[in-house]
């Protein structure tokens, strides 16, 4: 059980959450080892764009399982995060002068 | 009814967990920042949206569910925004797309 559960889930949703949980977990891991390995600017930013997309599934995972509503409410202003920051990223590499020395590297 | 609602709702929870890991898989496997956005953003909005869209299906109270759709319609509207962007803004960098190129052996052909 990774997640506590509230006790009027049937046992399908138990271990379908429990299934999901894991996967994301295991993609969070992978992401994040593409966030520090990523040879590029580039290839971090999206690697951060998947790592917020996971964790707002997550929230919603948690929202689901525990059925506190709060955590409903942090993934939706995660996702609205997201994409401005995702927008600042492109901007910021569009911008940057040294960035095209970096990026061949 | 609300039992084959909550099976529905699991498969769909399986469904885009598995999707969602197949994302992070692609972007550490793939050869290229274009190839991993490709990755990235189709696997990873359609593995979202369905953990979101089950949710959706079981949530009960009409807050959680338009939540849940609010969630869903900005992710979907937003992904496919955000990649483009990423994706332009690299290739004005300067980052050539991969492609594959013929080993040491091949070349004297």
């Amino acid at each position: 059980m990774i997640i506590e559960h509230r006790h009027d889930l049937t046992w399908m949703m138990q271990v379908a959450i429990d299934i999901a949980a894991l996967f994301i977990i295991a993609g969070l891991v992978l992401t994040t080892v593409r966030l520090i390995r990523g040879p590029t600017l580039p290839d971090r930013v999206v690697a951060l764009d998947l790592l917020t997309m996971l964790l707002v599934a997550f929230l919603t995972l948690f929202a689901l399982a525990t059925g506190v509503n709060a955590y409903l409410d942090a993934a939706v202003v995660l996702a609205l995060v997201a994409f401005l920051a995702t927008v600042a990223f492109a901007r910021f590499i569009d911008r940057s002068p040294q960035s095209k020395e970096d990026a061949t590297k | 009814m609300t039992g084959v609602l909550e099976g529905v709702a699991a498969v769909l929870l399986v469904l885009g967990g598995f999707l969602a890991f197949a994302a992070a898989l692609g972007l550490v496997r793939m050869q290229d920042v274009y190839i991993r956005m490709h990755a990235s953003t189709k696997a990873g909005t359609l593995g979202v949206g369905l953990i979101v869209l089950s949710l959706v299906l079981v949530g009960g109270e009409s807050s959680v569910v338009g939540k849940g759709l609010a969630i869903f319609a900005f992710i979907v509207l937003t992904a496919p925004i955000g990649a483009h962007l990423i994706g332009r803004s690299a290739y004005r960098c300067g980052i050539r797309p991969w492609s594959h190129r013929p080993s040491k052996e091949d070349s004297s052909r």
